[in-house]
């Protein structure tokens, strides 16, 4: 059996920096696991620019920005294996991989689970109606039109107002296709405000806030959707309901991490898998980062969470320097989630999303030994809050430290 | 001219072809759809009832009794899957206790296994049942199927056998003239045999008028993804009520498991849209089994029921027109009956019209690789032989490009995304296609000859593609 200090599940953006930070920081045997013929992952398929601005301080196409990466991987000959699958992963770390070369198993020290996300399909939000062709979730859609030129509408009606339904709405656009209006269930829009803009706006594109999609109609092609606003308390204003003609649906309302691979091993589970400051899960040596452990909205934050994960992975392997887990983050009143769960007393960067629109508000963090607060013009569920605590001020505090918002 | 014509590839139609094709007669099957077993026979609860739950009498206790007992028997001569996994019924009261008894009563009087347990007892083998359980009636000989894989190996044996099977044919017109019926102005044939499910009365209807009515009822369900640890172990049921057997949980053979169905008549029968049945299903489950993780639904669906007005099947020769065979009404435990209906009318009802014999050289299918039920070592011979048994197209169920390519190039094989999903699974798991629909398109493209405008979700108009980018522009 092959025997990897560190193998990679995914080379998209999570798993292509997290290489680099494992071998940055001394882990010379590094496999990187990928199931495409290019590393790249989802960023392949989305040639819209705005990638990288934090990163390269300049706007890539998602292929442009994977390849910066892919050119620093293969300066330093790190191993790739395309075309290949994990189907599956025991406690003790042993990968089985398929691919056309046949069933291999590796043993790993550490293994970094960047495998991405799925998306949030028409069954798990309950659409109701007639089963017809013509409902897709923006993801599949965008790669049906970006790498294999099809549009799998002319009539095209949007429910979610995620990232990829609004680069969408403009794509099909673009592409020839009429974008007759998004739909979304929250009195505000869950994509970035700059997308709302510029997919949008520019191309007069209505966003139908407080609406959802309370039916799909036609068989076997989709005719019809219908349209009905919805109250306070997210439920369907009986009378509001309008049929709207289209012959697609794209649904974009949200993506969901794919952990699946880990799913089957006694790993801690919270809204998202448990990890450390370390981004290790509750498994000695089994680390995750980017969208495998949570949903975020810039490519940028990918990339910096899959390197740090790729340090922390070289420094497990080399030293086998795990956290000393001594805090729990919790969750206070305005906040969704916090990544990481558990942490120890060196600089700690908190990930975390609001669960509601907050305008003029603070940030409040808070335990035995901190109090500190920072103000925010305003806090949204759809932009990814980062706020960085160093060792000494985590050195002071005792027990768990709480984050909430104070409005 | 064919000796036998049977209109509609469901479980009736397929498994009656299946049977007649051991014989040298010339049969014929027609199907509406692009694909067999898109009806009833395509979306239901895909259990192989033991036999316990039909009143005495009816030709639905008769069928299910010793469908049972031939199921297993079949799924080994098509190579396909069947799991006896046993069943229980649970009273949640005194009320339904009576009933219980009933049914326990009834299944001893027609030999099928069973067992009275206390709940403690049922706790033990099934830890979620719900706490409101207060009898349980165990029936171990309750099996489970992939219903449309039954269907469609069925109908590939029956066609390399000498079956021709013409899809997407709709039945326009029957005529009846000198002990000849002719369909569609087109294929002749000695006898007919109506098994067009829903649809079976229109069918009646080209001819004369029909003594019977179908009134579609439609059930609809979730399913759950593959769980770390199962809900349930077996089919779980309610006591039976005045819509039939309520609301089930059902694990199926690919470790999915299905919650439903509700019962409610529809108009019209090409309803399959899903609606608040799923909200009567969600609150109906929870009586009978508990801890059921409702955030790992993957899909919904819905099905009809052929239920005709007598309330039994109409299995029979018509009265007037001779060699004119009713295959009607067939709703459940329509499945579990149906090898012993296809024995039953190819023994009684057809056979003795003609001086047919045996085949010499029947030939079996050959049945698909499925890579996930092979071992390390098997597996690594198949992708020696092949590496594309190594390329994985669809990530949540595990399913190899050859696999997929094994589905289309075959007798009968898959013409559609839909038709590839059906027979290899992927687009069945929590993606529901998202990542692999892409990569089934192209491989049917490919496979089939077609341009991107001519591959299809499923049968006539659901192509894919609307327009080519910038087409439009």
């Amino acid at each position: 059996m092959r025997e990897i200090d560190l193998v990679i599940i995914g080379g998209g953006a999570a798993g292509m920096s997290g290489a680099l930070g494992a071998l940055n920081n001394g882990t010379q045997s590094i496999l990187i696991i990928e199931k495409e013929s290019d590393v790249g992952g989802i960023l392949n398929q989305c040639i819209h620019n705005g990638f990288g601005l934090h990163t390269f301080k300049e706007e890539l196409s998602g292929p442009s920005y994977a390849e910066k990466y892919y050119n620093q991987l293969d300066l330093n000959k790190i191993e790739i294996k395309y075309e290949s699958q994990v189907i599956s992963i025991s406690e003790d770390k042993i990968l089985l991989i398929s691919s056309k070369d046949g069933y291999e198993e590796i043993k790993a020290k550490a293994i970094l689970l960047a495998s991405g996300s799925k998306e949030r399909t028409g069954a798990v939000i309950s659409l109701k109606g007639d089963r017809p062709i013509g409902v897709y979730t923006a993801g599949t859609a965008q790669k049906y039109l970006n790498i294999d030129g099809i549009l799998v509408g002319k009539k095209v009606f949007i429910l979610g107002s995620g990232d990829i339904g609004l680069i969408m709405a403009r794509r099909m656009t673009l592409e020839g296709a009429k974008v007759l209006g998004v739909a979304e269930l929250m009195p505000y829009s869950n994509g970035l405000a700059r997308n709302i803009k510029q997919c949008l706006e520019d191309f007069d594109i209505p966003l139908h806030l407080s609406h959802t999609v309370t039916r799909v109609i036609g068989y076997p092609r989709l005719k019809a959707i219908e349209l009905a606003k919805v109250d306070e308390n997210r439920q369907v204003i009986e009378d509001t309901k309008q049929i709207i003609e289209c012959d697609c649906l794209l649904l974009s309302v949200g993506l969901i991490p794919d952990d699946s691979l880990i799913e089957d091993l006694n790993v801690k589970m919270a809204k998202n898998v448990i990890v450390d400051n370390n981004y290790m899960s509750s498994i000695s040596g089994i680390f995750l980062a980017g969208n495998a452990l949570h949903i975020h909205d810039l490519v940028d934050f990918v990339s910096s969470e899959g390197y740090e994960a790729g340090v922390a992975c070289a420094h497990y392997i080399k030293d086998n320097k795990v956290a000393e887990i001594k805090h729990h983050s919790i969750v206070g009143d305005g906040i969704g989630y916090i990544i990481p769960q558990v942490f120890d007393d060196s600089d700690v960067t908190f990930s975390f999303r609001v669960n509601r629109i907050f305008k003029k508000c603070k940030i409040h963090i808070v335990g035995d030994g901190i109090d500190k607060t920072i103000n925010k013009l305003s806090l949204v569920p759809s932009e990814m809050e980062r706020i960085k605590l160093t060792k000494e001020e985590l050195s002071n505090i005792k027990g768990d430290l709480k984050i909430e918002v104070l409005s | 001219m064919y000796d036998v014509a049977i209109i509609g590839a469901g479980i009736s139609g397929s498994l009656i072809a299946h049977e007649l094709s051991k014989y040298d007669l010339k049969i014929a099957v027609f199907e509406k759809e692009a694909d067999m077993a898109q009806g009833a026979s395509g979306a239901n609860s895909a259990i192989v009832h033991s036999g316990h739950d039909p009143i005495d009498g009816t030709l639905k206790a008769k069928f299910n009794v010793l469908g049972n007992r031939m199921f297993k028997g079949l799924c080994e001569e098509l190579q396909v899957a069947y799991k006896e996994i046993g069943a229980f019924v649970c009273a949640t009261n005194k009320q339904e206790e009576e009933t219980l008894m009933t049914l326990y009563e009834r299944a001893k009087s027609r030999d099928i296994k069973c067992e009275l347990l206390e709940p403690s007892k049922a706790l033990e083998l099934e830890p979620n049942l719900s706490d409101d359980v207060t009898k349980v009636l165990s029936l171990p000989t309750t099996g489970i199927i992939t219903p449309w894989e039954v269907v469609i190996s069925a109908m590939e044996e029956a066609n390399i056998n000498g079956t021709d099977v013409f899809l997407e044919t709709e039945v326009k017109t029957l005529e009846y003239k000198d002990g000849i019926y002719t369909i569609n102005e087109q294929y002749q044939t000695k006898v007919l045999i109506d098994a067009a499910g829903v649809y079976a009365d229109d069918i009646y209807r080209l001819l004369a008028p029909c003594d019977y009515d179908i009134t579609p009822r439609k059930g609809e369900y979730f399913i759950l993804d593959h769980l770390k640890h199962n809900v349930v172990n077996r089919v779980i049921y309610p006591v039976p009520g005045k819509k039939g057997k309520g609301v089930l949980v059902v694990p199926t053979i690919h470790n999915n498991i299905l919650l439903g169905p509700n019962s409610d008549p529809i108009d019209y029968k090409d309803d399959i849209s899903t609606s608040n049945g799923l909200d009567y299903v969600k609150a109906n489950v929870t009586k009978t089994v508990k801890n059921i993780p409702f955030n790992k639904i993957i899909h919904t669906y819905a099905g009809l029921r052929p239920s005709g007005n007598y309330h039994d099947f109409v299995i029979k020769e018509d009265d007037d027109y001779k060699n004119f065979i009713h295959v009607a009404c067939i709703e459940s435990p329509g499945l579990a009956s149906s090898p012993a209906i296809a024995k039953y009318v190819c023994d009684e009802l057809v056979l003795p019209k003609f001086e047919s014999h045996l085949k010499e050289n029947y030939i079996r299918r050959t049945p698909l690789t499925i890579m996930n039920n092979l071992s390390l070592e098997e597996k690594n011979q198949k992708i020696k032989e092949n590496p594309e048994f190594g390329e994985i197209v669809c990530r949540c169920e595990k399913i190899s490009k050859a696999e997929v390519k094994e589905a289309i190039n075959r007798p009968l094989g898959a013409t559609s995304i839909k038709g590839v999903k059906r027979r290899v699974r992927p687009g069945m798991g929590a993606c529901q296609g998202g990542f692999c629909e892409p990569l089934i398109f192209k491989i049917l493209k490919e496979e089939l000859n077609l341009k991107d405008e001519e591959v299809k979700y499923d049968g006539q108009g659901s192509e894919v593609m609307k327009a080519k980018a910038k087409e439009l522009l």
